[in-house]
């Protein structure tokens, strides 16, 4: 699959948002989130990073003034219900940003981070299935696809919100451990994730595509239908080279998770340098994160390609 | 959650008016419904009326939108201002052209008419063109049927009075086996598409016999993947298999061939192997009922096939069958004997030739119909052998298409399955007389200053006597038809013009005069080679050509190479005349002739090139263009012309809707009203035949008759099939020494070989001559189905589908070179090498390469961007193929061409095939033609976003 | 699933025969002339003279060399568009309902009105069958010609989708895939015709009709042994003088 920049740029940005949404909204609900200014500039750059993700998004649209009918298909749709789970989590996170403002303090202020933390958690699901529900696409169509687009976000929102509190002289050990928790789970996680991809050498054959060729035989395109690529092989058939793919890997893998681990493991261990630490790991996360996100995009195979060229999808 | 469905407009209106007019996005001539929308053309769909296509479009005809409003589209006349091929022209005013082309060609005229060469391309028009030239009176004119068509042409016209190319068509309805050899998918595109969807759909088997495994032979129920230039081989080792198992139509060539004539055996007299004849011409054949000889021409039941008699003279003679038969049956054509040649099993064509036999003897059509052969014998039926064949291109490119040509219809003879139920049926006004009674004009004593031709150009000689010769016995045409070079080049040799002309080879000329044939380019042989003789300049520096006069409708690669250009008008803006004089768009059982008319009028300063040749006739004072007193015939051009022309009396370029009120048709007064009662018959007129004159009508008594009534046949004598051709053997007569006109020496040898009276298999001639160790691959090109003639690159919907070509060759070709798809190669060939890009194939022959043709492009041309695909990565075989053979004996170089009839031997190509490195760019590249006075073409189409607003 | 109809009236669709595609792209060609101006309007042309040329087409033919495990190796040309399946993602991947499924005929379509071009239905779709128009912004796709085969301003005959319109082969056929005495339905039946991808799930509504090879049942014909030069010729003539005195 082609990786647009606009929905690498949306499915991260909004994922570190309601990762950061997430957890400075437990935080407080355990009333372990530092108040004052720290609150607010943690909330707003949640819903800074989420609006930055989701005007992102429609720069792919062919015709963002249209939006507001995507939240009308909801019952079959999971973009339908990212669009309204994304709105719906603006109004909760909004309320508690605008209170948090004024400095008003009032106990309504812990049902909104419930459901703010509930609205996150919510979003970046249904982000994941827009991916994971597609058959066409055997690497997307995994159970781990939600889980992984969930523990990134976690991570990333965790990494986010240490940066904060120690930029702010807040840090506190726990949030290292959380960060420290949701990384370790969001890189078992895509670890298995490609482990799973990497198993599966795709169902459909060209012979199924084709009807032609029958049991044990070879169907190979001749001439394509025209000259030059087409939308659809220039959206589903873009393809990463093997060798390259896998180096890509593993820089993502380093950069989002082991610096960032060793980094945070220091933080917790040697609080001195955390900001620095955090701040160090928060950028290698998100150069690798980005990487993550292109690579799930470019090593994506669509079954249509079986018409292109593609023997198995 | 209840959706609300949204309203779909499913019966919009489709447009304010619908024109019916003939399609002319390549040679098929379908009927075509143009819709119209706020006066722009909309939507073009089939003609469900239209005897051609019956409904049917195909990928040209419904792109034809894209061609009308093309970018490359001619605006107004120019006159070149800078060097040729600069592009640099000024825009004239129709006056000034026109007045400039008149002082040209007037000069040549009052001084030596042959000065002028006028050659068309894919003109519709000839029988116009034609008459123009020869009322001009140089002998320097034909289309472009010396490279495309003659050899089909000719083959057939000399052998049974039709043809294959458009003169004829497999009976669909009722064939149960159809071979087809070589690409065919250029002309008679659509009738053939529907044939093979219908036969198909029937359970008929579908035999193609073709190098390449593409369109129509992708469809095939067997494919034979035959090595290019040996179809002889093939077809004469299933003449072989037939002779041997004894599964002929004896019947059937007793009674319509002359296979019964006897061929006096004299070696070494005037008139061996020619026929004995009876005092009054008619040929010999033993009559057993007579017990003495008769004559061939009654068509005599008890004659007989065999035998060597003794003519009254004392010498001997033996049957055509006999001939015949000792060549067939002889080793040579065995399948063994054949098979390492043609790549084809001995096993798979003995099971052919068995198929053959047991398809026309075991499972014949009979169709009870009463009716009455030429001889007046009535039949209560009419059997039917249905074995059906086509054949073109592929056949026809190569220098022994003659031969080959004539060997299938010999094929087709002995199974009994010419015009018979589910045989190959003539398209009326063929057949025509063998050899035909069409003689070629323009020797060297009918060319005088402001005179006419004493007749048409082209024809068909019977011997030496009809070659068109200068007072030394050299060719007196440039292009050297109808000279010893190719002696029965009934289509001329366009291919030879320019270069012929450059080297003065035999004289230089004046003014060049060309219409619609893209010469610089992908329409000659060796294009390098043409550029270079466009533009070659004498020691004073001038052109050695002088004038070119070139009319197209679009910026091909020829319009910068002019001096003077007329732009001609889309097929959409245009007159034109699909006439029975011509190349007629009849159906086996239909007789039919059709007409274009502007359906929109141009929005440029452009005519149609019919409508300003007669205009430049008028203006040279041309007998028949005005009247006596001066005045022009036809001051309304084409359609003027179209109306009031007459041949002869009552027979006009139309002929349906003639006489007063339009109820007559063939021949009959004008019709002031023609054009009008064309435009409402769908642009088309038909004549069903009664249906006793659908088959055998090269002996069927009441069509003969009818043919003559209607002005479409010249005698009521039955068409006799010349399996033996005797015209032939006349010019291998002249070769041996006898009569009065020789050939040069140098040609002799060369003459008593290729000139067989029986069709024979021999190398083809670029393969007998360079060395095929090095040179060991075939190549050929056929053209995409969707771009046949069509001038497709222009047109956005089209040049997506094909931008760029690749050589394709074989997988164990790929493997031998360590090519992949989309490697590049060199491509050589003894005249020079192309760099390409390669494509893998399984079902090609293994020693054939091919591409598809004139996709590539010269940057400049075609309002194609200079980063085309089709002029960076597109190539053309072209530059490979010279237009001259290397020197054989005596340095003399013949053309690369059939040496019989003059076609272009475009297949004949042999090649070497090696990996290439460097930048990914095909060589020669050459420098981009100059874009002249032509605006940028648009970088976005949204072709009808403007109808749907208007309809919101 | 709950923008799928659950059932439709009629499941209209298109029988492709590979048995008699000559690959000629009329089909092609005449679906974008008719669609440029339709429903569709327009089916937008990039760079359309320049180096890489493309544009929004409904119906793409393909050509491919199919190989059986034997050995036998066979070119096909392959038209593909949209299938109008049954039960496709296609529809229901949609946000904002611009892409349905109508009950009455089992048409899939796309509003252009409402459509706001986020391809997630292109990416639903295993046949590649959807096209984005990056000019309108929306997404294109075959409409069975909704706006023909209804279509009063037209003659009943031509109430066909333009690609069927133009076959020179007669290579496609438009009908009732639902109704089993139907003609299509009863060509599926008869020639074997079968679902592309149908291990996908999809039930698409076209069905493909697979190539097959009619022949001749003559008996073999043995070689003979080689005879002396000449007896064959004796043995035709005589023949021929026997056949012919009877």
């Amino acid at each position: 699959m082609h990786p647009a920049y606009s929905v690498i740029v949306f499915t991260t940005s909004s994922g570190a948002g309601y990762g950061l949404l997430f957890w400075l909204s437990l935080a407080h609900l355990a009333g372990r989130l530092p108040g004052g200014a720290m609150a607010f500039v943690a909330i707003a750059l949640a819903l800074a990073l989420i609006t930055v993700g989701l005007l992102s998004s429609t720069m792919h649209l062919g015709h963002p003034e249209r939006a507001i009918g995507a939240f009308s298909q909801w019952r079959s749709s999971w973009l339908s219900r990212e669009g309204v789970a994304a709105v719906a989590t603006y109004a909760p996170a909004g309320l508690l940003a605008l209170i948090w403002l004024i400095g008003a303090d009032t106990g309504v202020t812990k049902l909104l981070a419930l459901l703010s933390a509930i609205g996150a958690v919510a979003t970046v699901y249904c982000t994941g299935m827009i991916y994971g529900s597609l058959r066409t696409i055997r690497q997307w169509n995994k159970g781990l696809t939600p889980v992984v687009y969930l523990a990134l976000s976690g991570a990333t929102g965790a990494l986010l919100l240490a940066v904060l509190m120690s930029l702010f002289g807040a840090s506190a050990q726990w949030i290292g451990v959380i960060t420290l928790v949701s990384l370790v789970i969001a890189g078992v996680a895509k670890l298995a994730y490609w482990r799973q991809i990497d198993a599966d050498p795709g169902q459909y054959t060209t012979a199924m595509a084709t009807g032609l060729g029958g049991q044990g035989g070879s169907v190979r395109p001749l001439d394509p239908p025209h000259t030059k690529p087409n939308f659809v092989m220039r959206e589903m058939g873009y393809q990463v080279a093997r060798k390259h793919a896998s180096r890509l890997r593993r820089l993502s893998a380093i950069a989002l998770f082991a610096v960032p681990i060793v980094a945070v493991l220091i933080a917790v261990f040697a609080p001195g340098g955390a900001a620095v630490l955090y701040l160090i790991a928060a950028l290698a996360a998100g150069w690798g994160v980005a990487t993550e996100r292109w690579l799930f995009f470019a090593e994506a195979e669509h079954v249509s390609q079986l018409y292109y060229g593609a023997t198995r999808a | 959650m209840a959706q609300t469905k949204p309203i779909v407009e499913t019966s919009p209106k489709v447009s304010d008016e619908v024109r019916q007019t003939t399609c002319y996005m390549c040679a098929c001539r379908c009927g075509i419904d143009v819709h119209l929308r706020d006066g722009k053309v909309s939507y073009i769909e089939g003609n469900r009326n239209h005897p051609v296509n019956k409904g049917v479009i195909c990928g040209k005809g419904a792109s034809g939108i894209m061609q009308h409003y093309s970018p490359a589209r001619l605006r107004a006349p120019m006159k070149r201002v800078g060097p040729r091929g600069s592009g640099q022209f000024e825009e004239i005013s129709w006056d000034e052209a026109l007045e400039l082309a008149t002082e040209w060609l007037g000069k040549v005229r009052k001084t030596d008419p042959k000065r002028l060469a006028f050659f068309t391309g894919r003109d519709q028009s000839q029988s116009l063109t034609g008459l123009w030239a020869m009322k001009y009176g140089t002998p320097n004119f034909a289309a472009h049927g010396g490279f495309c068509s003659v050899n089909m042409a000719a083959g057939g016209l000399y052998t049974f009075g039709g043809a294959f190319w458009e003169f004829g068509d497999p009976d669909w309805d009722y064939t149960k086996y159809f071979m087809l050899f070589g690409v065919a998918e250029d002309h008679a595109s659509n009738p053939i598409k529907k044939g093979i969807g219908k036969i198909k759909k029937r359970g008929a088997k579908f035999v193609s016999v073709n190098p390449v495994r593409t369109g129509y032979n992708a469809v095939a129920d067997e494919w034979i993947g035959i090595r290019p230039g040996t179809d002889a081989l093939f077809v004469g080792a299933l003449i072989h298999e037939l002779f041997r198992m004894q599964q002929i139509d004896l019947d059937y060539l007793i009674r319509y061939t002359n296979s019964p004539w006897l061929v006096i055996q004299d070696p070494g007299a005037e008139d061996h192997g020619l026929f004995a004849r009876n005092d009054d011409g008619d040929p010999l054949v033993w009559s057993n009922e007579a017990g003495g000889f008769g004559s061939g021409k009654i068509s005599d039941l008890s004659a007989s096939l065999t035998g060597t008699r003794t003519l009254p003279d004392g010498r001997t003679a033996r049957t055509v069958f006999e001939l015949m038969a000792e060549r067939y049956l002889g080793d040579e054509y065995s399948p063994e004997a054949v098979e390492e040649r043609t790549g084809v099993p001995a096993t798979q064509i003995r099971k052919i030739a068995a198929e053959l036999a047991h398809v026309a003897f075991e499972e014949e059509v009979i169709i009870q119909r009463e009716w009455t052969d030429a001889w007046g014998r009535k039949h209560d039926k009419l059997i039917g052998r249905p074995i059906s064949m086509h054949a073109m291109r592929g056949i026809s490119a190569h220098s022994n298409g003659f031969q080959t040509c004539r060997m299938i219809h010999i094929l087709q003879i002995l199974l009994g399955s010419i015009d018979c139920p589910g045989g190959f049926r003539y398209k009326p006004p063929y057949p025509k007389q063998t050899p035909p009674n069409l003689l070629p004009h323009g020797a060297s004593g009918d060319i005088k200053p402001e005179m006419p031709l004493g007749g048409p150009h082209l024809g068909f000689p019977h011997g030496p006597h009809h070659l068109l010769l200068d007072e030394e016995g050299g060719p007196n045409r440039l292009d050297k038809g109808f000279s010893w070079d190719a002696p029965m080049s009934a289509h001329g040799l366009m291919h030879m013009v320019i270069n012929n002309a450059a080297e003065k080879d035999p004289y230089g000329i004046d003014v060049l005069f060309m219409y619609m044939a893209n010469m610089a380019w992908n329409s000659s042989m060796n294009t390098p080679g043409t550029i270079d003789a466009l533009t070659k300049t004498d020691e004073n520096g001038d052109y050695v050509i002088p004038k070119i006069i070139y009319s197209d409708a679009y910026y091909s690669e020829t319009v910068p190479f002019a001096d003077l250009i007329l732009p001609d008008t889309t097929y959409l803006e245009r007159y034109d005349c699909i006439s029975l004089l011509d190349r007629p768009i009849s159906e086996p059982e239909i007789l039919a002739d059709s007409i274009r008319y502007p359906v929109v009028e141009p929005d440029r300063d452009v005519r149609g090139f019919q409508t300003v040749l007669i205009d430049l006739g008028a203006r040279l004072g041309l007998p028949g263009f005005v009247d006596d007193a001066g005045a022009p015939l036809y001051p309304g051009g084409y359609p003027d012309y179209m109306v009031n022309h007459e041949r002869k009396p009552g027979v006009g370029p139309l002929a349906g809707f003639r006489g007063k009120d339009g109820t007559e048709y063939g021949v009959g007064d004008k019709n002031p009203d023609q054009l009008k009662r064309y435009i409402e018959n769908g642009s088309f007129w038909e004549q069903r035949f009664d249906p006793e004159h659908a088959y055998f009508r090269h002996a069927n008594r009441g069509y003969l008759d009818w043919g003559i009534k209607k002005g479409i046949r010249l005698t009521p004598d039955a068409t006799i099939f010349q399996l033996y051709s005797e015209p032939v053997q006349r010019f291998r007569l002249a070769a041996e020494g006898h009569g009065d006109r020789q050939p040069p020496d140098r040609a002799r040898e060369r003459i008593q070989k290729y000139f067989d009276p029986l069709p024979f298999w021999y190398e083809p001639m670029e393969g007998a001559m360079v060395d095929t160790s090095k040179f060991a691959l075939h190549a050929i090109t056929q053209r995409p189905m969707h771009m046949y003639h069509s001038w497709g690159s222009q047109n956005a919907w089209l040049r997506q589908i094909t931008a760029q070509n690749r050589l394709y060759i074989h997988t164990s070709v790929g493997e031998q070179i360590g090519a992949k798809d989309d490697d590049w190669v060199w491509l050589s060939s003894h005249q020079g090498r192309v760099k390409c890009q390669v494509k893998l194939m399984d079902g090609v022959n293994p020693h054939t390469v091919w591409t598809w043709n004139a996709i590539g492009k010269r940057r400049g041309a075609w309002g194609l961007s200079d980063d085309a695909p089709e002029s960076n990565q597109g190539f053309l075989l072209n530059h490979l193929i010279s237009e001259l053979l290397p020197a054989g004996g005596g340095g003399y170089r013949y053309s690369n061409s059939d040496p019989i009839t003059g076609q272009a031997a475009w297949f004949d190509l042999r090649v070497s095939i090696e990996k290439a490195d460097g930048d990914e760019k095909t060589e020669p590249f050459f420098e981009p033609v100059g874009t002249g006075m032509q605006e940028p073409s648009p970088t976005k189409v949204a072709f009808g976003a403007e109808f749907r607003r208007k309809a919101q | 699933m709950t923008c799928l109809p659950e059932k439709t009236d009629k499941k209209l669709g298109l029988v492709i025969d590979l048995d008699i595609c000559v690959g000629c792209h009329a089909c092609a060609t005449s679906c974008k002339e008719w669609n440029t101006s339709g429903y569709s309007a327009p089916l937008s042309d990039h760079d359309p003279y320049g180096a890489d040329p493309s544009g929004a087409w409904l119906n793409r033919i393909h050509s491919f060399e199919a190989t059986t495990a034997e050995g036998v190796s066979k070119t096909v040309h392959f038209p593909r568009s949209c299938l109008h399946c049954e039960e496709p993602d296609c529809v229901t991947v949609c946000p904002t309902g611009a892409s349905y499924k109508r009950e009455e005929d089992g048409i899939v379509l796309v509003n252009p009105d409402t459509c706001i071009g986020c391809k997630l239905c292109s990416w639903a779709c295993p046949y590649g069958a959807r096209e984005y128009d990056y000019d309108d912004g929306v997404m294109k796709k075959c409409t069975l010609c909704v706006d023909r085969i209804y279509n009063e301003n037209i003659p009943e005959e031509d109430r066909v989708p333009a690609c069927v319109r133009a076959c020179p082969t007669g290579a496609r056929a438009f009908g009732d895939l639902g109704d089993p005495d139907s003609d299509v339905s009863k060509s599926v039946a008869e020639r074997d015709g079968f679902n592309l991808l149908d291990e996908f799930g999809y039930k698409p509504v076209n069905k493909y009709l697979p190539p097959r090879i009619n022949s001749v049942q003559a008996a073999p014909v043995a070689e003979e042994p080689a005879a002396p030069d000449g007896s064959r010729l004796e043995k035709l003539f005589a023949w021929a003088d026997k056949a012919l005195s009877r």
